[in-house]
């Protein structure tokens, strides 16, 4: 394996988040927000708001979007960018789910 | 056995399965290359190759066995296949390059293919194995169900798939009594979104058909024979018949006993070859590229591979199939196809008719369809279809994709734009036959500059008010900036109607479940966004008491969490005290669990109680646990519910109290607490009119006078300042508690969500409160007995059931990746 070949880790099984919900991984370098949207599509994002840095996990899931708790921002799972009149980005991971497992690529999650 | 290669026309190709898989690689073989192969076809059923996916129609005595038979035996014959019917191959042995059968047969092959498709899913309880016990996969299945149907009875259907509700749509044809347990909240969940589901269900239990949703079957139940079913919420179904139709596994056993490489199924490459060069596979028993599939369109796919790779072309290759769904259910028109997984207002389209029933949604990515969910209208599904395999460019027609092909042509102008283009005679509202022309000269000629006053004069969407978005438009292009459209607001941009209209239709219609309701009043989005999913889920928790299932994913955290979460992203926990009131046990206890948990701060609130901050989340189950333990509970500090009742000391200690206001203020607290409200509320009971409680900023007051109680509504201080009105004045403490819940039931029953208390007082008028209350005493007591019956349902500590196990979930990271010994390497702490 070399610097950059992609380092895949199981994080656990697509069952264990909810449906329009996320739950956290948690790395040396960061907390990860992995989301499910209600039609078992997962994205991971850096679990900070742009704005405030609120807790996107505990945000609610609609679409491929998630509602910031603390001031409602809406980002955009996919890339991360805040929608709307809003200005800012969460840094977005590499994540996969094969067989009804997650893996987040590590080496971009511990990366600075 | 002498065994003999290379007799006859050419070498040898064994295939061990005869289903329609099989059959269509030999069509295809014998049109490349006729007389390439020697074949031997192994099936375990006793007949020729038959149409499966036709079983459906033959069980609803819509057709024959004849009718659905692909090749007969003179097809056979005339292609010079040795049919093997009824014999089951056992084993494959790859060095000698033979097959063996049950019967002990032995034949050797050059090239083998294996088709050996799936067999069904048994949910593995208790009695799957009893007589009566069905699954629906073949001819013999349908035989048995047949028999059993002649002799009637109630037949349970366990799995609410493609398969199940084919079944269960077929028993019911046959005269039975049709029950169909799904697991899943909706039906068909694989291949429809939630609000298809919901108009399928819709459907489905029309016919007559019984649908448990969220049914999980705990055993199958009967001696020597099936009698019923148990669900493992205690509910018992009676059956004579138990068809297991919860899914299909690829049958891989064979392939896997000889060596092969077998994941979920068999392996296969893109040219359709095993992990041993002279092995095919084809059909459902396969596996390619981490798909299996169980739609014959992919089978199909794949045989056509199979079959130029045993012609010799080494290039065919399978790159797997987009698949797409119909219910073979007369009378049900659905269709799915592609991803339509998720989707939101930028990249969805969304159609709902919902008096006829329709419902289509295609989802978008860039510039291409990606997937399409089509219910109750589908002609369009083969050509929506085919945009998406062909990923054609749609961004030409993206405004008008969902009116369908026939629409396409013609350019759609938006609402102003088209209502400024149609002719002076064109009706605009059918019901009462007024023209353009009318409507644009009583809105010039008598200066007419609201809906309301259109209507009254011209009649124009008066009557089903189907119009009103075009009359709107018209006004709104007769006056230009001069219109200001209409004040109502509505609920969100996923919805026209207005909260309180939404709420009223959830009742009058009962509308039960939020795809029911987003199907039936139109919403534009597939499901909802962050303000109306809260919104509906108190609707409908209010609505249903009893039976509606609390939706977690569509409450705001801290209402999901039942604590309040903090600007670091740490919580808040507030345990009650009961109309302020506490005990040295209780303080030690919220001692101990500050010091325990590190908590950093403990303050009073304004609401008598105190507040334990910066808790962390994963703490939270053991926090409340041991806060549990010494009697403390949830002080729903975090909902939108009864928050807490501020108390004064009464007449127990103070000189001037005239009645134990403490003492109602515990009884208050302990009657309303846990119930849900549409926003937070706040009660106070002070003991005399000194007011020490402040109940004259509450929500709800009473203020306790020599004669009784009088109760006060509608007051806030908060981002609005305001005192409170006075309701009226009752004598005992039991009258007063019967007021306050069941002003409290009118709130919840009326109120917009989100509105506090004093906001719908101001929406419908102090005085329609006071006369439900206060004198109509027949209404006050329903209220207060609703209020009773849906404070059933909250009747647990949210903390004590989450201490216990419950959502356990929500409190715990998904996995934890910490360095081991400050090394490079990483390891997983799965939950």
């Amino acid at each position: 394996m070399n610097a950059f070949s992609p380092n895949w880790f199981d994080i656990g099984s697509i069952e264990q988040i909810p449906r329009r919900g996320a739950r956290v991984v948690k790395t040396p370098r960061r907390d990860i927000a992995v989301f499910r949207t209600a039609g078992d599509e997962i994205f991971a994002l850096e679990n900070r708001c742009p704005h405030r840095g609120g807790p996107l996990s505990e945000g609610i899931v609609h679409g491929r979007k998630v509602a910031c708790p603390l001031h409602n921002w809406i980002i955009d799972l996919e890339n991360g960018e805040a929608t709307g009149a809003d200005r800012g980005c969460a840094r977005r991971f590499p994540v996969k789910v094969e067989k009804g497992r997650i893996y987040l690529e590590m080496t971009a999650a511990v990366t600075p | 056995m002498a065994l003999l290669r290379h007799n006859g026309k050419g070498r040898k190709l064994v295939v061990i399965g005869n289903g329609m898989a099989a059959g269509r690689v030999l069509e295809q073989l014998f049109e490349r290359s006729p007389d390439a192969y020697d074949v031997t076809v192994f099936g375990a059923e006793p007949r020729t190759n038959y149409n499966r996916i036709m079983l459906s129609p033959v069980l609803a005595g819509e057709k024959t066995y004849e009718e659905i038979v692909i090749h007969d035996e003179a097809w056979y014959e005339k292609h010079g296949v040795t049919l093997r019917k009824g014999e089951n191959v056992t084993a494959i042995d790859r060095d000698l390059r033979t097959i063996a059968t049950a019967a002990g047969h032995v034949e050797a092959y050059d090239k083998l293919l294996i088709a050996t498709g799936s067999t069904p899913i048994a949910i593995p309880v208790h009695g799957v194995t009893l007589p009566g016990v069905v699954t629906f996969r073949d001819l013999d299945d349908v035989d048995v169900m047949l028999r059993a149907a002649e002799k009637g009875g109630c037949a349970v259907v366990i799995g609410g798939g493609l398969l199940g509700l084919e079944a269960a749509a077929g028993l019911k044809a046959k005269g039975m009594q049709v029950t169909v347990i799904h697991l899943m909240p909706t039906l068909m969940e694989r291949q429809l979104d939630p609000s298809a589901g919901y108009l399928l269900k819709k459907s489905i239990e029309s016919r007559g058909i019984e649908v448990l949703t969220e049914a999980n079957t705990k055993a199958i139940l009967g001696e020597d024979r099936v009698t019923g079913v148990l669900l493992d919420d205690g509910r018992e179904i009676s059956a004579d018949m138990v068809v297991m139709a919860v899914g299909i596994r690829p049958n891989a056993k064979l392939a896997k006993e000889a060596g092969l490489v077998v994941e979920r199924g068999v392996k296969v490459d893109d040219h359709m070859r095993t992990s041993d060069p002279d092995v095919y596979a084809v059909g459902e028993c396969v596996e390619h590229r981490g798909l299996c599939y169980g739609l014959v369109a992919p089978l199909f796919e794949m045989a056509k591979v199979v079959a130029a790779q045993l012609a010799g072309e080494r290039k065919a290759a399978y790159t797997g199939s987009v698949t797409s769904t119909k219910l073979k259910v007369s009378g049900i028109d659905l269709f799915s196809a592609g991803d339509f997984s998720e989707g939101d207002d930028s990249d969805e389209i969304v159609l709902r008719d919902p008096t006829r029933g329709i419902y289509k949604r295609i989802v978008l990515r860039g510039d291409r369809v990606r997937g399409a969910v089509l219910y109750g209208e589908t002609d369009d599904g083969p050509w929506l279809f085919d945009l998406l395999k062909k990923e054609t460019d749609v961004s030409a027609m993206r405004d008008t994709l969902i009116f369908g092909q026939s629409f396409q042509g013609g350019a759609l102008l938006e609402p102003l734009a088209a209502a400024a283009a149609l002719p002076d005679d064109a009706e605009i509202c059918g019901c009462n036959g007024v023209c353009k022309g009318t409507i644009v000269s009583a809105i010039t000629k008598n200066g007419l500059t609201s809906l309301d006053e259109v209507r009254a004069q011209t009649k124009a969407s008066a009557s089903c008010g189907q119009c009103t978005t075009k009359v709107e438009a018209l006004i709104a292009s007769t006056l230009g900036d001069g219109y200001e459209a209409a004040k109502r607001k509505p609920m969100c941009k996923c919805i026209d109607l207005t909260h309180e209209e939404v709420r009223g239709l959830v009742v009058s219609r009962h509308l039960d479940s939020m795809p029911a309701v987003m199907q039936e009043l139109g919403w534009k989005t597939s499901c909802g966004c962050p303000s109306c999913r809260p919104a509906l889920n108190y609707y409908l928790l209010c609505a249903f008491p009893l039976d509606y299932k609390d939706d977690a994913q569509s409450r705001f955290i801290n209402e999901r969490a039942h604590a309040n979460i903090q600007k670091d992203g740490t919580f808040s926990v507030v345990p009650r005290m009961w109309g302020g009131l506490t005990t040295p046990n209780e303080l030690r206890a919220i001692a101990d669990v500050a010091d325990r948990f590190k908590i950093p701060t403990v303050k009073v609130t304004g609401g008598q109680r105190i507040d334990l901050l910066g808790v962390r989340k994963e703490d939270l189950p053991a926090v409340w646990a041991r806060l549990n333990a010494a009697g403390l509970v949830s002080g729903h500090a975090y909902a939108k519910g009864l928050r807490t009742v501020k108390t004064c000391v009464g007449k127990e200690w103070c000189r001037f109290g005239t009645q134990d206001s403490t003492g109602l203020g515990v009884k208050m607290e302990r009657l309303l607490c846990g119930s849900w409200t549409p926003a937070k509320v706040k009660l106070a009971v002070s003991g005399c009119p000194r007011n020490c409680a402040e109940a004259t900023v509450k929500d709800i007051g009473v203020v306790c006078v020599d004669s009784g109680y009088d109760i006060h509504i509608a007051g806030a201080a908060g981002l609005h300042v305001r005192a409170t009105d006075l309701l009226g004045h009752v004598e005992t403490e039991e009258e007063a508690l019967e007021h306050v819940a069941a002003v409290m039931q009118l709130y919840r029953e009326e109120a917009a969500y989100l509105d506090r208390l004093y906001k719908w007082v101001e929406k419908v008028g102090l005085e329609r409160v006071r006369q439900v209350i206060m004198e109509d005493h027949e209404a006050r007591k329903a209220l207060y007995e609703r209020f009773l019956v849906s404070q059933r349902a909250v009747r647990k500590d949210p903390w004590a059931e989450r201490a216990a196990g419950f959502g356990a979930k929500e409190f715990t990271p998904l996995a934890v990746v910490a360095p081991i010994e400050a090394a490079v390497e990483l390891a997983v702490a799965a939950e």
